[in-house]
């Protein structure tokens, strides 16, 4: 049905561009943190240019971060009104406390931090910063966990025809969670990390503001190479997790449509969907095992066996997931990390050896690995929700349950062709500042010294 | 008390709030291209809610949060319902929010005009769907008894809801204006003033008409409590406009936060125990009863809200009186 297509187009469209800003924002609000503490600490004033530098990017992603998440709370009532009622009483209770417990602080902090520069005591200011930080993670923290009981619900019955919470403490601590949190926020640590990185490798090879932008490499070098690290690590985690709690989901990655002892890992394969099967090949064998389960000589169960466990407990019906585009995003997102991993340690090699400077090529190649954290964050979402197709929420719920019965087609497209093209509107503008800023470097204007503060009449005369 | 009950006092609180602070920033941002002649004087006048419009708004984000949590029915009846309208109320708050970030920063004057005329459409039409929507929900809409909207964008415009919309646009529009001469210096306050009293006089005019056609239209005034709430915000109302003419600005918008507060107590209580009204069937509303989340949900949320909200009460407070002073022209570092 037409609604069901267009409703899922727009849900994809917006979460993307909504996960273009915020992955940033989850690194840079604590790269800027740090920056301003090293500030107020040694009162050095290059740290506090570096604060302002820093900090002039991430309000412009921030802001676009935050309009672009006001949709995100909507659609689930304006496109997914079944899904709403059936899941509210799970689902609404993590949104209203990211609410209460992290956009309140977001917003307030932040316009006491951007309007409170030589108003608020330092300390103050410094603080406020932390606190965004804080609570800009503590809000992926939410909504993670209203996403992980989608791919793995806990602590429910169903009653009344809906999900009902049985346990709080059980959804805050869903196991899926736990391995997905520290995914999606590592993710925004390295975004933030090349973020830096590029736009400092930029100026390095223009050889302008040098020892700013030295300053700058050194932290986002430091902190790329030990998220990316933790990235990792917790991306192999999640999957061996992903091969116990959703074995679609890993079987999908994988294109492996037959149960394997041991399972080979595919670095590339031509996909047959219509038959079940790959034309051709390219694999190692038992790296899957290897990677599933520690073990080289274990089986690893493929999709047309677990398609038939899910018809004998669901019923008939087709659960498998888009097997191509969820097999690629994955490869994709594991070839950026890669990419990324090779960029940071040739760089940081250099850096150590103090000869990063005389290799242009390499801050070349570090400028131009920018895209990659944004590639492998929108296709790593990709593998998440599009491999738990066909469910809305796994074994509950199924996409074509969910959607608004009394929204029609017209609607949809309406709301779709214009988040598009506000959405890519806005996104060109704040592609122009950022590169607008860059290019400008550090302190040109904020220089100047600031005017005496006028004495203003208070509010209630 | 009924947590059902309770649940729906909160959500009123929630909107009290939402009302009361977006309500001057909304009417701040209508004024924008009117009051501010050039460039200084228009950041002078983003500069007295720069700081805060962000935290006002995550008082609608977690009235829509708390909705989805407390009663998902409403939640979902009324967001596919209303589908384009609330549409069209995001895309303005999302260009509105994004004008406050970028505007100033670019010294190019079209860039600066585009971003000043997305502030103002941006805070216009959300002010006016409000307004629609909330004169819509005690109207009542088409709601069958499968708790599904059954109308269409244009069922949603009529005489009545229209004089709801340019009433709250109007309102509004005074609630800033009376922000504005409590927040800005010298020739400002008197165009602030001038302000107020030209958009409080049509917004006068409209109040007594939504009254009148509340009166008619909508079964509120058979609710005593009510009644009385709304016809006290209009007392509230005149005596706000009477101390705006003679330039009495702190009274001023004690009453006029007091005249919003009250117009959103009258329609709640009027709906009270009702959220959405059916048209269709009164059987077929949505009530705190038929719409309601678990009883284990509703407790965790409402231990959660008892021990936040004060907290941030507290701290929301704190920056509004950290900014107490007027924006002056000579300090606009941002």
């Amino acid at each position: 049905m037409e609604e069901l297509i267009l409703s899922r187009w727009q849900f994809g469209i917006t979460t993307i561009y909504h996960f273009l800003f915020v992955p940033l924002t989850l690194g840079l609000s604590l790269i800027v943190a740090i920056l301003e503490t090293i500030y107020v600490r040694t009162g050095n004033e290059m740290y506090k240019q570096q604060t302002k530098f820093w900090g002039k990017l991430f309000l412009i992603n921030f802001a676009m971060g935050v309009v672009t998440g006001i949709v995100q709370e909507f659609h689930f009532g304006m496109n997914w009104s079944e899904y709403a009622r059936f899941m509210g009483d799970i689902f609404g209770a993590p949104l209203a406390m990211e609410a209460l417990t992290a956009f309140y602080l977001e917003s307030v902090f932040i316009g006491l931090w951007i309007f409170g520069w030589d108003r608020i005591p330092k300390v103050l200011h410094a603080v406020s910063i932390w606190i965004v930080a804080l609570a800009t993670n503590l809000s992926a923290f939410w909504i993670l966990t209203a996403n992980s009981f989608m791919q793995s619900p806990v602590g429910y019955v169903i009653n009344n025809g809906r999900a009902e919470m049985t346990d709080f403490v059980a959804l805050i601590t869903n196991p899926y969670v736990l391995y997905q949190f520290p995914h999606t926020v590592l993710s925004g640590f390295v975004t933030a990390g090349f973020f830096v990185l590029a736009i400092s490798a930029y100026h390095l090879i223009r050889r302008t503001h040098l020892d700013f932008f030295r300053a700058s490499f050194q932290l986002g070098l430091i902190w790329s190479i030990v998220s990316l690290f933790l990235l990792m690590g917790s991306g192999h985690a999640q999957t061996q997790f992903m091969a116990k709690a959703q074995p679609m989901k890993l079987a999908a990655a994988e294109a492996l449509w037959e149960t394997a002892n041991p399972a080979p890992f595919a670095v590339a394969a031509i996909i047959d969907e219509q038959n079940k099967t790959n034309t051709a090949e390219l694999k190692i064998p038992g790296l899957l095992s290897m990677l599933a389960n520690n073990n080289p000589n274990t089986a690893v169960k493929g999709i047309k066996d677990i398609e038939q466990e899910y018809i004998a407990q669901y019923g008939p019906g087709n659960y498998v997931p888009a097997v191509t585009p969820v097999f690629w995003s994955f490869r994709i997102m594991v070839a950026a990390g890669s990419l990324m991993l090779l960029v940071v340690l040739a760089a940081g090699f250099f850096w150590w050896r103090g000869q990063l400077e005389e290799r242009p090529w390499l801050l070349k190649a570090v400028l131009w690995s920018l895209p990659l954290p944004y590639i492998a964050n929108s296709t790593g979402w990709f593998v998440t929700e599009g491999g738990r197709q066909p469910w809305i929420v796994f074994g509950l719920q199924r996409v074509e349950e969910a959607v608004s019965p009394s929204v029609g087609a017209v609607s949809i497209w309406i709301s779709l062709v214009g988040f598009t093209l506000v959405y890519a509107v806005l996104a060109a503008a704040a592609v122009y500042l950022v590169q607008k800023f860059v290019r400008q470097g550090p302190g040109i204007s904020s220089d100047q010294p600031k005017q005496p503060a006028a004495k203003g009449a208070a509010l209630w005369s | 008390m009924e947590l059902s009950v309770l649940w729906f006092i909160l959500l009123t609180v929630l909107f009290i709030g939402f009302f009361f602070l977006e309500g001057f920033d909304y009417g701040v941002g209508i004024l924008l291209p009117f009051l501010g002649k050039n460039d200084t004087e228009r950041r002078v006048i983003i500069n007295t809610i720069g700081p805060v419009w962000d935290g006002n708004e995550v008082w609608m984000i977690t009235a829509g949060g708390a909705m989805f949590a407390a009663f998902p029915h409403v939640y979902a009846t009324l967001f596919s319902g209303f589908y384009l309208a609330l549409f069209l109320m995001l895309m303005a708050l999302i260009v509105r929010g994004v004008a406050f970030e970028f505007r100033s920063k670019d010294e190019n004057q079209t860039w600066r005009s585009t971003w000043d005329l997305m502030i103002f459409i941006g805070s216009a039409i959300p002010a006016i769907l409000w307004g629609v929507t909330v004169t819509n929900l005690i109207q009542g809409v088409p709601i069958n008894a499968n708790m599904q909207y059954v109308g269409t964008f244009f069922d949603l415009l009529s005489p009545y809801t229209l004089v709801g919309g340019i009433a709250f646009f109007l309102v509004f529009t005074f609630h800033g204006a009376l922000y504005l001469t409590l927040k800005t210096e010298g020739d400002m306050v008197a165009r602030a003033r001038q302000a107020a009293i030209k958009a409080g006089v049509f917004a006068a005019v409209f109040c007594l008409l939504l009254v009148g056609l509340t009166y008619s239209r909508t079964d509120l005034f058979a609710s005593t409590g009510a009644g009385i709430a709304l016809w006290g915000a209009v007392a509230l109302f005149v005596a706000a406009l009477r101390a705006v003419y003679r330039q009495r600005f702190g009274l001023g918008f004690i009453l006029s936060s007091l005249t919003v507060m009250l117009t959103t107590i009258a329609f709640f209580w009027g709906l009270f125990p009702r959220l959405m009204v059916s048209s269709l069937n009164p059987a077929w509303s949505l009530t705190i009863t038929n719409s309601a989340s678990s009883q284990y949900t509703l407790t965790i949320m409402t231990v959660a809200a008892v021990a936040l909200v004060p907290v941030v009460l507290v701290y929301q407070g704190w920056v509004y009186w950290m900014f107490r002073k007027r924006v002056s022209a000579k300090e606009l570092e941002y």
